[in-house]
């Protein structure tokens, strides 16, 4: 049973975003860049407790982006991933990007590919499944809870409404979301190894991109705040009803 | 042809389905085309729906194995539609079904996908440009689409849905599935009687960590249900388990975009405002002149949640007495 867990590079939650070159490009000057929050939380995190119980041989990161990823990838190692696979193109086309993994994971064979349920850079919600789609295999999305007994996985995850348990034979790509497990902190032997860990670096093939960005626009933040009396309650439903038109 | 997808749940055609079939309709108008949907399972009343939104024709498709929403069916049925109908141009909703079956439907069809529009699409020659949030709502793209078929999911509560008095044709539609293979043991409702969802309600009530404890929630709830709001909260609020982990908004939980959003005790940290910033309005009620959350504010109100939501629940029950 090996385990394929489709990383993003993204800047870190903290980030103020910038853009340059007529606003056609993310600055990433001095931007500290982390594993993007669900793969790491949740995908990764819960696939290492399943090859912890015995359930899975092996855990392999895979990643499309440039050189600059490689650090990023290497945090994975050091949370105890067993190897990784860099597909050196650039994204972000979800096609793109699902399409090179999808073909990488059919040659080299996993029973279970693990995705975050969205990037906090892209917020796309879209290449696990369209790694799916590409490999003709079932998708559980937005799961909060896994498990497997042999081939059989048992999936929570969240539905219009509610929430309910499924069952799916693998092979199956699930997408993360909170509640799959527990942040982890690298160990120190975990960050010794993450150094000599197998990284291997795959050149990109065939797909096209079918979407390409155009320009950015920071949002305009909120500037004037009205502050309003705490004995004046009065007045702020008022300026709800006829200022902000909302009740 | 501009074909969407539309959704029943809880025996009407759910709001965000209704707001991407008049999102559709503005496509046609754009590109002076018209609007087929496709409609799983629904009766009369609401196919008559579907087309006051705006639908031309609506291929109905009756079949049980589609009511589990398992996107692998849902994507197959969409993709004979789209092949029976020429449609270029396809719309999802960017709600829990959209964010599975479109990108499906994009691998196999090798359709662009903008995932999660927040505007009508401007027409540029062959390709479509979309406007999209990106960096958790710090920002907006402006994506171009260039394959020959388009699919577009629209970001749910992006623009007011409109009822028009068109009819639509209704046409039978029989899709051949392949067997789910996802079999559903359990269901499990989060919903609350008289509460819309979250993710579709326009106004929301939140509250965090100021509010001490989950004893205090009561006048939470008591502003919310005179507001006829939903209830929400900050992540650590839910994972003390003091709410239900359905209420998180923020990065990590849900991201809401309602007309209205309350938040009482929450300081306004980057990771929550990642997941409310595009409110249409929001107020922020906190006992700490400094929190950041008075940044991102239209209104504020400092001082003690448990002194200030009273009065506010008080004006809110004088407003309503003198509207009617
Ligand atoms: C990767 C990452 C993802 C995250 N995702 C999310 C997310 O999705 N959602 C989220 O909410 N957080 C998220 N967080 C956590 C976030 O950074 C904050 O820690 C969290 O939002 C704080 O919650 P809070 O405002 O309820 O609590 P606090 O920060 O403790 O703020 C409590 C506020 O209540 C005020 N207060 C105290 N007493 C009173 C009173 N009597 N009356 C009125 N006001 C009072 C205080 O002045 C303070 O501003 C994330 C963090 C990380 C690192
Ligand atoms: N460039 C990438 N390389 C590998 N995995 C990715 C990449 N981009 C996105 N993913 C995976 O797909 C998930 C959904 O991403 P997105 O569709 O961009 O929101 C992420 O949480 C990752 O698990």
């Amino acid at each position: 049973m090996k385990i394929l867990v489709p990383i993003s590079n993204v800047p870190d939650t903290t980030t103020k975003i910038a853009f340059t070159n007529g606003d056609t490009e993310f600055n990433a000057a001095g931007v500290q860049f982390i594993i993007n929050p669900y793969d790491e939380w949740y995908a990764l995190v819960r696939a290492l407790e399943l090859k912890e119980a015995g359930k899975a041989e092996k855990v392999t990161l895979i990643h499309v982006g440039l050189t600059d990823s490689d650090a990023t990838i290497r945090k994975g190692f050091a949370l105890g991933a067993d190897d990784g696979v860099r597909i050196d193109a650039e994204g972000p086309d979800a096609y793109f990007v699902a399409e090179q993994i999808a073909k990488y994971a059919k040659e080299n064979t996993y029973d279970l590919i693990m995705t975050g349920k969205e990037t906090i850079s892209f917020n796309g919600s879209s290449v696990g499944a369209m790694i799916a789609g590409f490999m003709d295999l079932p998708l559980v999305s937005l799961a909060t809870k896994f498990d497997l007994e042999a081939n059989k996985a048992t999936v929570e995850h969240d539905v219009d409404g509610g929430t309910q348990v499924v069952e799916c034979e693998l092979p199956l790509v699930v997408s993360c979301a909170k509640g799959m497990a527990e942040q982890r902190i690298p160990n120190m032997k975990g960050i010794m190894s993450a150094r000599t860990k197998p990284l291997t670096v795959v050149a990109a093939n065939g797909a096209e991109k079918l979407t390409n960005i155009k320009s950015y626009t920071l949002s305009a933040g909120r500037t004037n705040v009205k502050m309003i009396d705490e004995n004046n309650m009065d007045e702020l439903v008022n300026l709800l009803h006829t200022e902000a038109k909302v009740i | 042809m501009i074909l969407v997808y539309t959704e029943i749940n809880k025996g009407k055609v759910k709001k965000a389905s209704l707001e991407a079939v008049n999102y559709a309709a503005k496509i046609a108008e754009l590109t002076g085309s018209s609007v087929t949907a496709v409609a799983i399972n629904a009766d009369a009343a609401q196919l008559e729906d579907i087309g006051k939104a705006g639908a031309k024709k609506i291929l109905s498709v009756k079949n049980d194995a589609l009511a589990s929403l398992d996107s692998m069916l849902i994507s197959s049925a969409v993709e004979q539609a789209a092949k029976a109908e020429g449609a270029k141009i396809i719309i999802f909703s960017f709600d829990i079904t959209g964010k599975a079956a479109a990108p499906r439907l994009s691998a196999r069809l090798k359709a662009g996908l903008v995932a999660g529009a927040v505007d009508y699409p401007t027409v540029n020659g062959g390709s479509l440009e979309v406007k999209k949030n990106v960096f958790s709502g710090k920002a907006t793209a402006i994506y171009s689409i260039n394959s020959d078929i388009k699919i577009i999911s629209l970001l749910p509560n992006s623009f007011p849905v409109k009822l028009g008095d068109n009819a639509a044709t209704v046409v039978d539609f029989t899709v051949e599935l392949a067997a789910s293979k996802i079999v559903v043991k359990e269901k499990k409702s989060t919903d609350v009687a008289g509460m819309v969802p979250l993710p579709e309600a326009e106004l929301v009530v939140s509250a965090g960590r100021g509010m001490k404890g989950p004893e205090n929630w009561g006048i939470i709830e008591e502003l919310a249900k005179e507001l006829k709001a939903t209830t929400a909260c900050s992540r650590p609020v839910a994972d003390m388990h003091w709410r239900p982990h359905h209420e998180h908004v923020g990065q990590t939980g849900v991201a809401i975009r309602p007309n209205l959003y309350i938040a009482i005790g929450i300081s306004g940290a980057i990771q929550h405002l990642a997941g409310v910033n595009g409110s249409k309005t929001i107020v922020v009620i906190n006992s700490d002149k400094e929190a950041p959350f008075f940044k991102s504010a239209d209104y504020g109100v400092i001082g003690d949640a448990a002194i200030i939501v009273p009065k506010l629940i008080e004006a809110v029950k004088k407003f309503k007495v003198n509207q009617n």
